[in-house]
């Protein structure tokens, strides 16, 4: 590891910004990093060493002339392959977009980009974003920094493991139901989830639409402020966005925590929660007690209902978006010598692997006739009441605090039979999602040598009080230095 | 409770244009039951009076119908698996 990957996000942008080192040669380091750490980990599914080198060099060149350094000047970055590049491979994990190189850029890459980031590569994914280990993917899994042995977390997982390894200090994924602050827990590494509507999502594949939403994954809480400055805001090209005035975060950043009132959800993490999980839990929100924070217990009396209502409303979404792969646009086609529909059963059967099948099936299954009322509208009104339980609590604090997952990474292998128990890893991150409000994970410490999250819930498009609660407890903690053991 | 049989599933597969094979659909059918038995947890609730809620989006904002320049349709045939004369090509639509 050179001095260059052990460096944040801040830090080398203000190096590269200052002239003291150029883009090129922090881009070369990061990409000798990947060389080294990449057979270990199988963290990406495509790399672009000459684009990424050959815009490193037009960023000093330009710099050189005397332009303003932008806001994430020579920022190497990861991006997960659920998001579409311009004439670069995009397959999100399935065979059925082999070979597919999209038209177009998506909104959230462009705006890195635009902000002087240097894009190493796309990374690895359970397939469609379907998944909590990253094993879903049709390609290879990917392995835990911390532990070869066990998964990184997921859908982003190797997202996740990238930043972890100090192959890039910031990487995109997506999170429909916990897939990025999951993985980033797992992983040791910040992740958010920003508010529904923040991020653009033109040109993210859609996986369940009244959920999906970009975004960051980094190694502090300031430098996910910082990239995040940079990916929020309104595009024309999506209709769901939100046009919420985006503000500067590093302003409010080092706000403290003094009369902050944080919410903690004791009967919702009664049951299934690790106890080694819980102890670092408790630390955390000891710590941020000793910064001033006043704890408050609440209820989430909905909450328990998360993972089933979600699985019913995330599935039929996702069964009506992938209805697209059908062989005719892009990507596989399964052709013999049928008609139209065989091509399209036959295509959809190879290309898409079991957990895709099986969640296509369920969702078709909750929409169909006769089911409609009992499984997808019930889901849609519990999911209501879910968002109503926040609504209330945030009456009575600021953040409500949860573990970002009940257990530490999981062994490969150890739930991929049965999906309702991989399903139960999202167990603490979906409610937030139904309710559509933000969620940072924060490194909080290891158990057994294997990294445990803090999460923290905010109101809708109050990120700001998510960056200032977790910048403070990092500021009087050190969780976020430890790094894996890699070579 | 919800059985869900093997042509349960087949039916559904159907409707999604996907192939099965005879055990992808019984182990379908089983795992698919376990996940509809755990979500049976949501018929204990008393939802009467509370609107569905299809999205979390603040608002949604409409704007104003202006034609703009899309992608060339050459650039988004390229990707097609079959294209021709600036169409989709796909095997035939109708039994013959």
């Amino acid at each position: 590891m050179s001095d260059l990957t052990g460096l944040s996000l801040r830090e080398l942008r203000d190096k590269v910004a200052g002239r003291e080192v150029s883009a090129e040669e922090v881009t070369r380091a990061h990409l000798d990093r990947l060389d080294r750490v990449e057979p270990i980990l199988d963290a990406f599914l495509h790399v672009l060493p000459e684009r990424a080198l050959e815009r490193a060099r037009r960023l000093d060149a330009s710099l050189a002339r005397g332009a303003a350094a932008p806001p994430l000047a020579g920022v190497p970055a990861a991006v997960k392959d659920v998001l579409v590049m311009e004439g670069i491979p995009t397959t999100c994990g399935s065979r059925i977009l082999e070979g597919y190189r999209p038209p177009y850029t998506a909104t959230a890459v462009a705006r890195l980009e635009a902000a002087g980031a240097i894009l190493l590569g796309k990374t690895n994914m359970d397939e469609f974003a379907m998944g909590s280990s990253t094993e879903n993917s049709a390609f290879k899994p990917t392995r835990n920094p911390w532990d070869t042995e066990r998964v990184p977390g997921g859908s982003s997982g190797g997202s996740a493991a990238a930043v972890a390894a100090r192959v890039a200090p910031l990487a995109l994924g997506s999170d429909t139901g916990g897939s990025i602050r999951q993985p980033a827990a797992l992983c040791g590494v910040v992740g958010l989830k920003p508010t529904y509507g923040r991020v653009s999502r033109h040109g993210l594949v859609a996986f369940a639409s009244s959920l999906d939403q970009v975004g960051p994954f980094t190694r502090t809480v300031e430098d996910a402020a910082l990239a995040s400055r940079a990916l929020f805001g309104a595009d024309p090209l999506d209709a769901t966005g939100a046009t919420v005035p985006v503000p500067d975060f590093t302003e409010s950043l080092d706000g403290g925590l003094a009369g902050l009132r944080v919410g903690v959800p004791w009967d919702f993490l009664a049951e299934g929660l690790d106890d080694g999980v819980a102890e670092r839990f408790r630390q955390a929100l000891h710590a941020l007690e000793a910064g001033g924070a006043r704890l408050v217990s609440l209820a989430l009396p909905h909450s328990r209902h998360a993972i089933a209502t979600y699985y019913l409303v995330a599935t039929a979404e996702a069964s009506s978006n992938l209805a697209r792969f059908d062989g005719v646009r892009h990507g596989l086609r399964e052709d013999g010598s049928g008609d139209l529909r065989t091509m399209y059963g036959k295509t959809r059967d190879r290309g898409f692997g079991p957990e895709v099948k099986r969640r296509i099936i369920l969702g078709t299954f909750a929409l169909s006739s006769g089911y409609y009322d009992a499984y997808y509208l019930r889901a849609q009104r519990v999911r209501a009441l879910v968002r109503r339980d926040f609504e209330q609590a945030f009456g009575s604090c600021d953040v409500v605090a949860t573990p970002t997952t009940p257990t530490p990474a999981f062994r490969l292998g150890e739930k991929v039979d049965d999906p309702l128990q991989m399903y139960l890893a999202d167990v603490f991150t979906v409610p937030a999602s139904l309710a559509g409000i933000p969620g940072l994970s924060i490194p909080c410490g290891l158990v057994s040598g294997l990294p445990v999250g803090l999460q923290l819930l905010g109101r809708p498009f109050d990120e700001a009080t998510l960056f200032r609660t977790g910048h403070a407890f990092q500021l009087a903690t050190d969780h976020h230095l430890a790094a894996p053991p890699l070579p | 409770m919800t059985r869900v049989t093997p042509e349960a599933v087949e039916h559904v597969a159907r409707l999604a244009r996907l192939s099965l094979t005879p055990e992808e659909r019984d182990t379908f059918a089983r795992q698919l039951e376990q996940v509809l038995v755990y979500a049976g947890s949501l018929e204990a609730l008393d939802t009467s009076g509370v609107e569905p809620m299809g999205h979390a989006s603040a608002s949604e904002p409409l704007r104003d119908d202006v034609p703009a320049q899309g992608l060339r349709r050459e650039t988004v045939l390229e990707a097609a698996p079959d294209a021709a004369d600036g169409l989709f090509r796909v095997p035939r639509v109708l039994g013959g």
